[in-house]
């Protein structure tokens, strides 16, 4: 079972020629003035951070997540495999969103058990019979991949609802491209800066029907007190257009204003970046006053769209995860590019009965968790915590799910001077609208603790610029 | 049987509101049971818009008002023709998928009491099972006007042993998930009896979907299916769902509602 | 621009001068207490100084006794007091983090290094026995947000609204201050024209830091005539009842300009404004003082409701 984690430089002690000019570069470098680039990353990457921190309450203002200057590099052709499994990903998840709104053949095919989507509850029933403009519910699906080999890529998650991070993938790159201008210049890196008006391209695509001339587009944010609140100021700056939240919309009539200095304006899409729950007070939780009274009404009306739509989220449940490859031959007659990772699903007893004797080498995770928090990584954990952990999967069994330990591949990272092979994942982000776009790079998430597998920034996770090389 | 009839809700509030947005789910569906001769839905000085039909088939409107405004007057006058299909709820248009409502929601979550209660009283086949759950709800509750608050969920109704139509629906309907069968809280009007006992004009009721039959509407209060005499309005998961009106004003203070609904039978023409 | 956006930016700058304006108060009253009460005066300096803020109410409900020590706290550190110079600076610097975006670097991080700053002063209060030392402190940290905000933000509506809110404030000021002097101050009309009363007269001057700007404009005549013409009428003082509103005009025409179209807020404004063209001080006194000013601080009041009504400032 013990075997080395895939090496993302290194194939038998060679350097790949994804990293072929970083690793000549490195190797001309002085480690002083590494250590000392190191200390001017950090301290402009807290210069912009320090707009990260001042938005964060209490303790967690000043903390910043720790940023590595070993980016982390794919060849266009491994790129180009990662890009057809994702966008494929992303197809067959908003025909599945389209098709348990509308039609439901996935359920009536026997394919998915009806009440792991009926009883769901992101299964919104508020959405049903709804055909949203280009029938896109999820417009940016955030994928949650490792590696394990040189052709093996699996999917941890996928993210339907309204994945975070896509501001640390811009940040990461600003940042290395101020340190290190001369790198950029003799390797040919894809851009990701296009990523704002790709965003914004996939938004107005997906404009209402109602929506005479050129959409007017708002991010709905929940506020200045939201930890991802930087996120939502930089994307609106970064798309120029206003930042709002709920306060600032009213509707009237069959439409949503902003309310503004000149008057009312009409909003045609909401790129929101809030829940559900508190979308609208007359749909969902009457106490709510983050949302716009009769927002949902609107919505249903065709007046406005919403992205990602309400309800989206059913597809990114993890009882769901587990048939995303049965979605992708079902909806779109092909083989899933991507793999899946085996999960074994505690609410069923044969599968309870194998995690339980198990443990020691699984990964176990709460269904409705997120953050890596309260799961237990076996290979890496205690005989008492795995005895506690197993005492708590008893309680509650339909509330975890377990996946074998994947040996994540490691890329090289600059720990106390010199570089070191730590554990990697990546979140690279899909838009959908007319058309199907991916912005070649992503968020590297690095765990910074050796051998830990936990890449979390609440768990100690860093993160890294990550390279696409134009061939 | 020709149905006439007026509803009629007002607000008033304490202090002026800015804002009013109110969302109306109260124009009848057209079915088997029931024509829809006339309907109107008013509100003076308001705005209508952003009208959908939602996915169990209700007509949802929207209305706004700007103030300053201290009362407003939901005026409904309408006409239906009413039969009677022994409560089966036929030619009605729907999207949804009757699984979805095995969904608990906070109203109508089930206990073990509940459990326990439906586990003994269920019997062969849907259809008689969703009968005996009928006849347990009028048994155990007692109907009492008055005797419960906003909020009332189907646990509290069973300790208290009492409550209005809206607590035996949610009572039935987590009885009925409880047993595997899905059940829905249903609004309408109710043609008041020369008695007057147990009947409310404006009333609610229940349906549980039978194979074979579809949803198949049962009204603990009066421990009946609906016939001629009921006009169905909408439904929902649970009362919040089904709600004929929710709203949110933008002001200060408190606001007083008033509700006035007959039901008349017209001559026959 | 968004209607909460330049309600934030019109707030960060009322609450801004607000607290300035505390600050200049209390050193009127410090320094007052320092010199003879006016024989037969029936109530003690901190009690002007509390009525010129508007909210002896309040106090009252909070404190026993009106001293140096009860005033101080309450308009410095005290949280219950709404307008208090911690919830004043407090206010402003979330109303530019929720406004984040509209607000440039330099703007922000003199508003939040200004509220850092006096967290710190509050732990250690002893620091600051001294009220002219937290004066300063005050007035310090007010220039350096304006004196940002002038060199760094874009001249679009944002900074009109932010203007507007600054002059907004200071009229409203400036006229609290006048009224205090002239209807709190003096017990009785013979009291006009003494010595203490020119001392007092000094104070108000010197508490608008305009004392040598006074002296340039009017030699050495410390009439009280001369120095309410010099707080409404003179255009040239910076704090004049009339300097501002001409402040506001210009700001609302700039706003009218760029949407293509008044409003009422401007209206009213333009209407007070032309009612300064016409005027005579020797008739406002005349006419009373206090009068005068109670009217234009009613009329403050109402183009503040008619602003945030005409910009949809209200949800």
């Amino acid at each position: 079972m013990k075997k080395e984690p895939f090496s993302e430089m290194y194939v038998n002690g060679k350097v790949r020629k994804a990293y072929a000019v970083l690793s000549e570069w490195y190797n001309t470098c002085d480690p002083d003035e590494l250590t000392q680039k190191q200390k001017e990353a950090e301290t402009l990457f807290r210069r912009i951070g320090i707009t990260f921190a001042v938005y964060g309450q209490g303790q967690d203002a000043e903390r910043l997540i720790p940023f590595d200057m070993m980016p982390r590099v794919f060849l266009e052709s491994e790129w180009r495999l990662l890009e057809r499994g994702v966008k494929q990903r992303a197809r067959a998840l908003n025909t599945f969103l389209w098709d348990v709104y509308n039609r439901r053949e996935i359920l009536r095919a026997g394919i998915i058990p009806k009440h792991l989507v009926l009883q769901n509850e992101a299964y919104e029933p508020a959405v049903v019979g709804i055909e949203p403009a280009r029938n896109v519910y999820s417009h940016i699906v955030g994928v949650d991949i490792v590696r394990t080999g040189l052709k093996d890529f699996y999917v941890l998650e996928d993210n339907c609802r309204t994945p975070s991070g896509v501001s640390y993938m811009l940040e990461n790159r600003e940042i290395m491209m101020r340190m290190w201008p001369d790198l950029f210049k003799q390797t040919r890196i894809q851009p990701v800066e296009d990523y704002a008006r790709l965003l914004r391209h996939t938004l107005e695509s997906v404009a209402p029907a109602k929506c005479e001339g050129e959409p007017t587009l708002a991010v709905l944010t929940p506020g200045a007190f939201n930890s991802a609140y930087y996120e939502h100021s930089f994307l609106a700056d970064q798309m120029s257009v206003e930042l709002v939240e709920g306060q600032d919309l009213f509707v009237d009539g069959d439409f949503v204003y902003m309310r503004t200095t000149r008057g009312p304006r009409r909003v045609d899409v909401i790129y929101r970046r809030i829940d559900d729950a508190f979308l609208d007070p007359l749909c969902f939780k009457p106490e709510s006053m983050l949302g716009v009274p009769g927002l949902m009404n609107v919505y249903r009306s065709g007046g406005v769209q919403i992205c990602s739509a309400p309800g989206a989220g059913v597809a990114d449940d993890k009882a769901i995860y587990t048939y995303v490859p049965e979605m992708i031959r079902f909806y779109l007659g092909e083989e899933p590019i991507l793999k899946n990772v085996d999960t074994w699903r505690c609410s069923e007893s044969d599968d309870l009965a194998y995690v339980l004797e198990h443990l020691p080498e699984l990964v176990v995770k709460e269904v409705h968790g997120s953050g890596g928090y309260g799961m237990l990584v076996g290979p890496a954990s205690t005989k008492k915590q795995i005895a506690d952990y197993a005492e708590r999967i008893k309680q509650n069994p339909g509330n975890y799910i377990a996946q074998p330990t994947l040996a994540l591949s490691t890329s090289p990272t600059f720990v106390e001077q010199q570089l070191a092979p730590r554990h990697v994942d990546l979140r690279p982000y899909c838009l959908v609208g007319d058309k199907i776009e991916l912005c070649p790079g992503g968020l590297t998430r690095v765990a910074l603790t050796e051998g830990s597998l936990v890449v979390n920034s609440s768990q100690g996770g860093g993160v890294k610029d990550t390279w696409v090389l134009a061939d | 049987m020709l149905l006439s009839i007026d509803h009629q809700t007002s607000y008033r509030y304490e202090h002026p509101q800015r804002r009013i947005v109110q969302s109306f789910r109260m124009t009848p569906a057209e079915c088997e049971s029931q024509q829809v001769m006339g309907w109107s839905v008013e509100v003076e000085g308001a705005c209508f818009g952003a009208s959908f039909t939602d996915g169990g088939g209700d007509l949802v409107q929207t209305m706004t008002l700007s103030g300053p405004a201290s009362t407003i007057d939901v005026k409904i006058t309408g006409t239906v023709r009413t039969f009677d299909t022994a409560g089966v709820l036929k030619g009605h248009q729907e999207l949804n998928d009757p699984g979805l409502y095995l969904r608990e929601t906070s109203l109508t979550r089930v206990d073990d009491a509940i459990r326990e209660l439906a586990a003994e009283t269920a019997c062969e086949g849907a259809l008689d099972t969703a009968h005996a759950f009928t006849n347990l709800v009028a048994e155990r509750i007692v109907y009492s006007p008055g005797s419960t608050a906003h909020g009332h969920t189907a646990i509290d109704t069973l300790q208290a042993g009492q409550g209005v139509c809206q607590d035996q629906s949610h009572l039935l309907i987590a009885l009925a998930r409880s047993a595997g069968i899905p059940a829905r809280y249903v609004t309408g009007y109710l043609l008041t009896d020369a008695e007057g006992k147990y009947h409310e004009a404006s009333h609610a009721w229940t349906e549980l979907f039978v194979d074979g039959l579809g949803w198949v509407g049962l009204d603990p209060t009066n421990r009946c299916c609906p016939d001629e005499r009921y006009v169905r309005l909408g439904s929902g998961l649970d009362a919040q769902e089904a709600a004929p009106i929710r709203g949110v004003s933008f002001g200060h203070g408190t606001e007083i509602m008033d509700v006035a609904v007959t039901v008349m039978q017209m001559a026959q023409q | 621009m968004l209607s909460r956006t330049a309600e934030g930016l019109f707030w960060i700058a009322r609450n801004l001068e607000r607290a300035e304006t505390y600050a200049r108060l209390l050193q009127v009253g410090y320094r007052m207490s320092m010199t003879p009460s006016p024989a037969g005066g029936y109530e003690s300096e901190w009690s002007s100084v509390l009525a010129a803020t508007g909210n002896a109410d309040e106090f009252s409900r909070h404190y026993d006794e009106v001293n140096e020590r009860n005033v101080e706290n309450f308009l410095s550190f005290d949280a219950r007091n709404p307008s208090s110079i911690k919830n004043c600076i407090a206010s402003a610097r979330n109303n530019a983090r929720a406004n984040r975006v509209a607000v440039t670097t330099e703007v922000w991080e003199a508003l939040n290094h200004a509220y850092l700053e006096f967290r710190e002063l509050e732990k250690d209060r002893n620091a600051l026995k001294k009220i002219p030392d937290l004066v300063d402190w005050v007035k310090r940290q007010s220039a350096t947000i304006r004196g940002s905000f002038l060199n760094t933000q874009l001249l679009i509506d944002s900074s009109d609204f932010f203007n507007l809110g600054y002059y907004l404030e200071r009229a409203d000021n400036t006229a609290r201050l006048l009224d205090v002097k002239y209807f709190v101050l003096l017990p009785t009309i013979h009291m006009v024209g003494g010595s203490v009363d020119s001392y007092q007269w000094m104070t108000l001057l010197r508490a608008v830091s305009a004392v040598r700007a006074f002296h340039w404009t009017y030699g050495g005549d410390h009439s009280p005539e001369r120095i309410a013409h010099f707080l409404i009428l003179n255009p040239a003082c910076p704090r004049s009842l009339f300097h501002c509103c001409d402040r506001m005009e210009y700001h609302f025409s700039r706003l009218a300009k760029l949407y293509g179209t008044s409003n009422p807020a401007h209206y009213l404004l333009a209407e007070r404004l032309e009612r300064f063209y016409e005027a005579d001080i020797r008739d406002i006194i005349k006419q009373g003082l206090h009068e005068f000013l109670s009217k234009f601080i009613a009329d403050m009041g109402k183009l503040n409701n008619q602003i945030a009504e005409s910009y949809l400032f209200e949800r």
